[in-house]
């Protein structure tokens, strides 16, 4: 360890004097390739005046399927998914193992991250109020389309020699369309997911969080920290780097206990914002109705407002992307279609709960001075209309924020080594090089301006959705006999309740 | 109620005499023996994605070693005295855990060594003793 922290403070003192103009550059070079990506992900179909990409539409389709196919799971599952994460169902006999509650909270603490408090201010600031709306209707359709693939990672898990496992969307398109005989275009799948999550593990995992809690920290710092994104980029990228490659699971540990407590801390403080700008709060949550159906004051009208809801609500919550799956398939059940249930607590969580507050707050500050934020957007917007009641709490949104990010960049990076040890098995040597890559990444994120990172991390996540959801077609009719069978077991009493 | 009492190990000097107590017990009155160790887990706890990805073998080593260090032992001894036993490891809350583990094996009573800790570290870790003593629906008899 002391090693290590000496070649950082080397590293650190060569870049110091060298540091003016680094920033610059690498945006530079980096700017041209995130519009190229994002051109080609995001190809536009100009409909009604409004530009829908393709890869939205692909995405709303797929959830409005399979909430119609699945006979709105996301609202017949919700109560047994609750039985299920309280413990409800759990054999004392499998005490030990990982449970519904803790896959739940693992997954979670690895989509809320800053897109629930900066995600959320893009969405408004582009899509007006009524991408709230919209953003509400994805994470409800979302529900679904999480059940579907959580379903399939356990299904479709690997279990490895050494006892761990191995699960996720290029097992399931991997192994699924190998049962349908299709083997060749399965294990074509299944590698383009596995370089897709890997890359895109670099960007909405790693790169978007590191910079977005560098621009809150700068924020608070009152603008101290101006051109010291590499120096904050080293100190997140050597934390990170303690935990995943020096195995100092204490950090971990601690962060992951700490996370849950922020989350509802936000909440709280949220709710309390939301409640001192009361007078503003139906004007605020007409805006959102309206919005949503006129669409006034942006562009595309309500189209625009639709396209930019779903599009933040995949960016938080990650419904289509199949990463959850990687997390959740670490649950040892003898019904894959449990973790189903708990995985669509996920979207609801995290979308409809949090993003929901946090829109409130932007939007009941706007409503009573449509001028709070000045020209800030994403984090800093959030923080400007906390800040505008609370003058102090930037400051703890500044640590919540860090620590939102510190724990979705901790599980992203699993979810990347996964699609690395797809690509080219489970060697120690080379998970350390993947490793080091994700650090440098850490540091990379606080270097770039959030325009051309935003662009690159949105672009990769939503070329990932493309083989996953074709899967989930492939293989819906799978996880339908399998929750018909369960449910059947649920209603002829052969699962039973351990508790009463 | 059937001539069974349930002794709650841990490996510490305390349980030693639990043990001592229980054997003597057992010959006066011809009771088997159930020996338990509770591995201190919950369902509730924030974990990273690794340590979900390796829990299930984790959880065969712990068991193992519980049995190879703790409960077998014990199991020899109580043998060795010609007396009936049978060995339990559970993962759980140690306290709720016995309980649950009493009324399995139908215990008349539940026999546990004391830790001795006092003050703040009970305040801080505190006691399954003492919370035996609370909840258990079963007379609890601490070993000093």
């Amino acid at each position: 360890m002391k090693r290590i922290l000496f070649f950082l403070f080397t590293a650190l003192s060569i870049a110091g004097p060298a540091h003016a103009g680094i920033d610059e550059t690498i945006n530079n070079i980096t700017a041209p390739i995130a519009s190229f990506i994002g051109t080609v992900v995001f190809f536009k179909v100009p409909i009604a005046g409004a530009n829908l990409p393709l890869v939205v539409l692909w995405l709303v389709i797929g959830a409005v399927f399979f909430t119609f196919y699945m006979g709105f799971i996301n609202l017949r599952g919700f109560k047994h998914a609750i039985a299920l994460v309280r413990g409800d169902y759990a054999d004392p006999n499998s005490a030990g193992e990982v449970s519904h509650f803790q896959a739940l909270a693992t997954a979670v603490s690895g989509t809320v991250g800053i897109g629930n408090i900066g995600g959320v201010a893009v969405a408004v600031t582009v899509g007006g109020a009524g991408a709230t709306f919209w953003l509400i209707v994805a994470g409800f359709l979302g529900m679904s389309t999480k059940f579907v693939e959580c379903t399939l990672g356990v299904k479709y898990r690997n279990e490895n020699p050494d006892g761990s496992v191995s699960g996720g969307p290029m097992y399931y398109l991997t192994k699924g369309f190998e049962e349908r005989g299709m083997v060749g275009f399965g294990k074509f799948m299944g590698t383009f997911y596995a370089i897709g999550i890997f890359i895109g593990a670099l960007g909405i995992g790693n790169m978007f969080q590191s910079n977005q809690a560098y621009v809150q920290l700068n924020t608070v710092a009152g603008g101290a920290l101006d051109g010291y994104g590499w120096l904050v980029g080293l100190i997140l990228a050597a934390v990170v780097f303690a935990v995943i490659i020096g195995g100092i699971k204490s950090i971990a540990r601690v962060t992951e206990k700490v996370v849950p407590f922020m989350a509802v801390f936000y909440c709280v403080f949220a709710i309390i914002v939301i409640l001192m700008n009361f007078a503003s709060i139906p004007a605020a949550i007409g805006n959102i109705f309206s919005g949503a159906f006129t669409g006034e004051g942006v562009t595309g009208g309500a189209l625009g407002a639709l396209i930019i809801g779903f599009q933040r609500a995949v960016f938080s919550n990650e419904a289509g992307i199949g990463s959850a799956s990687i997390a959740h398939a670490a649950v040892r059940t003898d019904e894959p279609v449990t973790e189903g249930y708990v995985s669509l607590l996920e979207p609801f969580i995290d979308t409809i709960v949090i993003c929901t507050i946090t829109a409130l707050v932007i939007g009941t500050s706007q409503v009573a001075d449509p001028n709070f934020a000045g020209d800030a957007t994403g984090v800093a917007m959030t923080s400007a209309a906390f800040e505008r009641q609370i003058s102090w709490f930037p400051v703890p949104l500044a640590f919540g924020a860090l620590l939102f990010a510190f724990s979705t960049m901790i599980s992203w990076s699993y979810y990347g080594l996964k699609g690395w040890t797809y690509l080219f098995g489970e060697d120690q040597t080379l998970q350390t090089i993947y490793k080091l890559i994700f650090c440098a990444f850490v540091a990379l994120g606080c270097v770039v301006q959030l325009g051309p990172i935003l662009d690159i991390s949105d672009a990769l996540v939503f070329l990932i959705c493309v083989p996953n959801i074709l899967g989930l077609y492939f293989l819906a009719p799978v996880v339908k006999r399998e929750m018909q069978a369960y449910v059947a077991k649920l209603e002829s009493g052969e699962i039973k309740k351990f508790k009463h | 109620m059937e001539n069974v009492v349930l002794l709650a190990v841990d490996g510490s000097d305390g349980s030693d005499r639990a043990l001592d107590h229980a054997i003597a017990r057992a010959k006066q009155g011809g009771a088997k023996v159930v020996v338990a160790y509770v591995i201190e887990w919950s369902p509730y706890s924030f974990n990273t994605p690794e340590e979900n990805a390796t829990r299930h073998k984790r959880r065969e080593t712990e068991i193992e070693r519980a049995n190879s260090e703790i409960v077998a032992p014990a199991l020899t001894r109580l043998q060795g005295q010609g007396l009936e036993c049978d060995g339990v490891v559970r993962h759980g809350h140690p306290a709720e855990t016995l309980i649950e583990i009493a009324k399995e094996f139908g215990a008349a009573q539940i026999l546990i060594g004391r830790r001795g800790h006092s003050g703040l570290k009970s305040l801080l870790f505190g006691s399954v003793a003492g919370n035996l003593i609370q909840t258990a629906p079963v007379p609890v008899v601490v070993v000093p």
